[in-house]
């Protein structure tokens, strides 16, 4: 596997433009003679079918949902980064470069965050002219607030729905170029397999979730725009239909998965209620600026908790970081929670919280000023548990919502595989060990709207495919090895849900694999994925028919796949014999509990490449060499 | 908690529809509805039947894809939620509850609670956007936007496009859906070229797809899981009126 990232030369700041410059260009008139498929249609995915139809590609764009517009970036709450510098407060392209490359812990490609930073300004203007209605002043100027990571107010919002708003306007961008007939949308369609003709990524296998059809889209180019994988874990803020399919299949034929064990984990979410759910649901963080965290002293102390006296409380944030308290980063109130709990500490019914309490906060500021700051989030917690947060402490637990690793990616943004690119969450470019809040939207359309509109063009300009059809051998052949595939699934044991083996997978992996990791669970837990895969295989139950609207066997084959991907998680968390952002081994921290990332080592993209059935992943590098900006050690004294 | 369900099943576009009857024995109080669905749908799978088939996926009440009518009100008997933000709680042990797909000519079902809506998307697709090709956006904020109208115009861009307003509507009407697009663009310096011909032909699309006329009845404010006001559909018929006559 070759893994040339292609930078391009010169000073930081010119490169994406001397690339721009550089790179072949497809003459107007004959945009109309390449087709691309574009898997996805939430920010990344419909920005960039939208855009390429604008241009005079012809599009064709999936989803698995009934309409693009229910992509699940719809339910990013918090807002979108951009270095506008509209407050006067210091804020550059260089700084929020450097604040991206610093919070991803110094693991990942300065080239493609400085372009990201400097294609932020771009993406408002974009979003403003389309008609998505941030929050403004008085004076009629874009409003800002602050965000986790950075000392500076760059992020623009909709109200607690900017993952809503902007995927709207790119869903609207989409449907303009679906009635103008540059984009053929293809809803309720699920991928299920990547076709390689000569080399080059050429077309994909589909499956139709209304009436079971299985069949194969040709074009000159695929891209995939596919989101994250945090449902390998069975608790997660992500919707109920996120799964890794398509960019695991894209791995099996040849794409290098970079960084898998990169995932990240969100402090303030609201607990499990019973083991029926899977769905968590996620409180902005900005509840940790006034509210207090702790736990009773004694385990399983079940008093109401206003009985519970000060003297017996923990509040164990404020007692090991008393510079940060409440508002230490993600990693470490997301660990620190998971240490109370795992040692019994736990509230709540199922002893599997930790309290979030404003009892001070209400006295200090008043019932009002609560309710002015954070009404809309009490109210959705009371719905929720059914308990009212102003006279009980809420009750929050970590939570999996966004990965970092994804699909190695050039320059470019195109895989290993000439021909299929990956955008948005579904790569791994952007964030290293961790991403910061308000950067997955900025990162997500600066891919569909900039960066694949003009990559793709330098690949097609510079690449001669031979016209094919679906009735193509390597179709005929992709097409049935899916089939075997599905009727495999159809045809086992019939003796247990596809849901229930989802269960106890996507627990063990939160358990050793989720928000601290070390080699014996990791090692535990290589022996014991293939064991349950096995199983799953032998007895898994999906009723039904397969040419039919079969939700259990979408379930299924979504699950088949996560038991591969949580292997491939383990391995790369094992071998990564460091700690840094997301990903912490207990065998690498400091004496205060930090990441200890190893630069010696570890300063590098670890790149799996698919070896065959059974066989043990190959294992490459891409050195990360830091020109731009000096490498330090996070800190949060 | 122990409940009846009468669901609503039905095995394709063309197949007869029934109501069938199940238990859903033990359900925890906090659970939300779609998590009942879901533990009686692992049961009905551990006795070798077929599961019911229903749309669902953030499970916050943002993506719009769940929509179930239960006892006659779409979404269910909270106000401003989706069927996904409904707990159990909010029902009585030994309750019986009916639960139907939405109900409307334009939304035909595809099997059990699933039906097909893809008529709200080829109404955005007549005119529901601002033709502002990529890379060709004045500086954001050369565009003022009175803070007023933005509120405003953000009350009708929150619509999820469940459909729970064709639902409620005794003439499976659009029109809460149609206003609402058309005035989160109308109420924007951006939405300004293109308003007259968006709310022509947005209109016409919603004719054309088969949803009847609005008679004013209001319902579909009372469903909205966002609450959004029949006010904009005042303002659409008016920039429709407007329209007409230029």
């Amino acid at each position: 596997m070759r893994l040339e990232a292609g930078i391009p030369d010169g000073p930081i700041h010119q490169k994406w433009q001397r690339h721009r410059f550089e790179m072949k260009l497809v003459n107007p008139a004959n945009k109309r003679k390449y087709s691309v498929i574009v898997v996805g249609s939430g920010l990344a995915g419909a920005a960039a079918a939208a855009s390429m139809g604008e241009l005079g590609y012809n599009v064709e764009c999936f989803c698995f949902q009934d309409s693009p517009r229910r992509a699940h970036s719809i339910a990013a709450q918090g807002g979108i980064n951009a270095a506008k510098n509209y407050r006067n407060d210091g804020d550059s392209v260089e700084r929020l470069f450097y604040d991206t490359i610093k919070g991803g812990d110094f693991r990942s490609r300065e080239a493609n965050v400085y372009r990201l930073a400097e294609l932020s300004v771009n993406i408002i203007d974009q979003c403003v002219a389309q008609g998505v209605p941030f929050a403004r002043e008085y004076d009629g100027h874009l409003s800002n607030r602050s965000f986790g990571g950075a000392q500076v107010s760059r992020t623009f919002y909709a109200r607690g729905q900017t993952g809503q708003q902007l995927l709207l306007g790119a869903y609207q961008a989409l449907e303009c170029q679906i009635a103008a007939g540059k984009v053929r949308m293809f809803p309720r369609t699920e991928m299920l397999d990547l076709v390689i003709v000569d080399g080059k990524a050429r077309g994909i296998v589909v499956r139709d979730l209304s009436t079971g059809e299985m069949r194969t889209h040709i074009a000159d180019a695929v891209v995939l725009a596919t989101g994250g994988y945090s449902n390998v874990f069975y608790l997660s803020t992500n919707a109920k239909g996120c799964n890794v399919t398509a960019i695991w299949r894209a791995w099996r034929r040849g794409a290098g998965f970079a960084n898998p064990c990169f995932t990240q984990i969100h402090p303030t979410c609201i607990p499990q209620s019973g083991d029926y759910q899977s769905k968590l649901t996620l409180m902005s963080e900005s509840l940790r600026n006034d509210g207090r965290i702790w736990v009773p002293k004694k385990a399983k102390d079940d008093r109401n908790p206003a009985s519970i006296p000060e003297e017996e409380r923990d509040y164990y944030l404020e007692r090991l970081y008393p510079a940060f308290g409440n508002l230490s980063p993600r990693d470490i109130a997301s660990r620190r929670a998971k240490e109370q709990v795992d040692a019994g500490r736990g509230v709540g019914p199922g002893h599997n919280g930790v309290y979030l309490d404003f009892a001070d906060a209400i006295r200090r500021l008043s019932r009002d000023v609560i309710a002015e700051r954070y009404g809309n989030l009490f109210d959705m917690y009371a719905r929720i548990t059914g308990e009212n947060p102003y006279d009980v402490p809420m009750r929050i637990y970590p939570a999996p919502h966004y990965t970092m690793g994804g699909l190695w990616v050039d320059y470019n943004l195109m895989t290993t595989i000439p021909g299929l690119f990956a955008i948005g969450e579904a790569n791994f470019s952007d964030h290293g060990a961790n991403r910061l809040g308000a950067s997955a939207l900025m990162q997500g359309l600066a891919d569909g709207y900039f960066i694949i509109p003009a990559t793709i063009g330098n690949y097609l300009a510079g690449t001669k495919s031979e016209r094919i059809d679906a009735s193509h051998p390597a179709c005929r052949e992709v097409e049935s090895e899916v089939k075997t595939r599905y009727r495999r699934l159809m045809e086992a044991g019939r003796s247990r849900t596809a849901t229930s083996f989802y269960r106890e997978l996507g627990m063990m992996m939160l358990d050793d694999c989720g928000m601290a990791r070390n080699r014996k669970g990791l090692e535990s837990l290589l022996s014991r994925i293939p064991e349950l895969k096995q199983k799953f295989w032998k007895e898994v139950n999906v009723p039904g028919e397969s040419a039919d609207l079969n939700q259990s066997l979408e379930v299924a084959g979504r699950v088949a796949d996560f038991f591969e991907l949580a292997e491939l998680m383990s391995l790369d968390a094992l071998d990564r014999e460091e700690s840094c952002g997301g990903h912490f081994r207990e065998e690498h921290q400091t004496e205060e509990g930090e990441a200890k990332r190893d630069d010696e080592r570890f300063s590098h993209v670890s790149v799996w490449e698919f070896a065959g059935e059974g066989a043990r992943p190959k294992r490459h590098i891409e050195p990360l060499k830091f020109e731009a900006v000096h490498v330090a050690q996070r800190s949060y004294k | 908690m122990n409940l009846t369900l009468h669901v609503w099943r039905q095995s394709g576009p063309k197949a007869r529809g029934r109501f069938e009857t199940y238990e859903a024995k033990e359900i925890s109080e906090h659970a939300s509805f779609l998590e009942m669905l879901d533990v009686v749908n692992e049961r009905l799978l551990e006795t070798g039947k077929d599961p019911i088939a229903f749309e669902h996926d953030c499970r916050e009440g943002i993506c719009g894809s769940c929509g179930m009518v239960i006892n006659g009100i779409p979404h269910g008997p909270d106000r401003g939620v989706a069927t996904c933000q409904l707990h159990m709680r909010r029902f009585k042990d030994g309750d019986a509850i009916r639960i139907e797909p939405w109900r409307a000519a334009a939304f035909p079902v595809r099997k059990d609670l699933v039906v097909d809506r893809s008529a709200l998307d080829r109404i955005i697709q007549a005119g529901g956007f601002v033709s502002v090709a990529t890379g060709s956006a004045p500086e954001a904020n050369a565009i003022l936007v009175p803070k007023p109208d933005a509120e405003k115009s953000m009350d009708a861009a929150e619509c999820i496009g469940c459909g729970a307003c064709v639902a409620v509507c005794p003439n499976a009407s659009a029109s809460l859906f149609t206003a609402a697009k058309i005035s989160h663009l109308a109420l924007l310096p951006q939405g300004q070229p293109e308003r007259d011909r968006r709310v022509l032909r947005m209109v016409a699309q919603m004719d054309e797809e088969g949803f009847g006329s609005c008679t004013n009845h209001g319902a579909c404010q009372n469903a909205c899981p966002k609450q959004i006001s029949v006010d904009y559909i005042a303002l659409m018929n008016g920039d429709l009126r407007r329209a007409m006559l230029r």
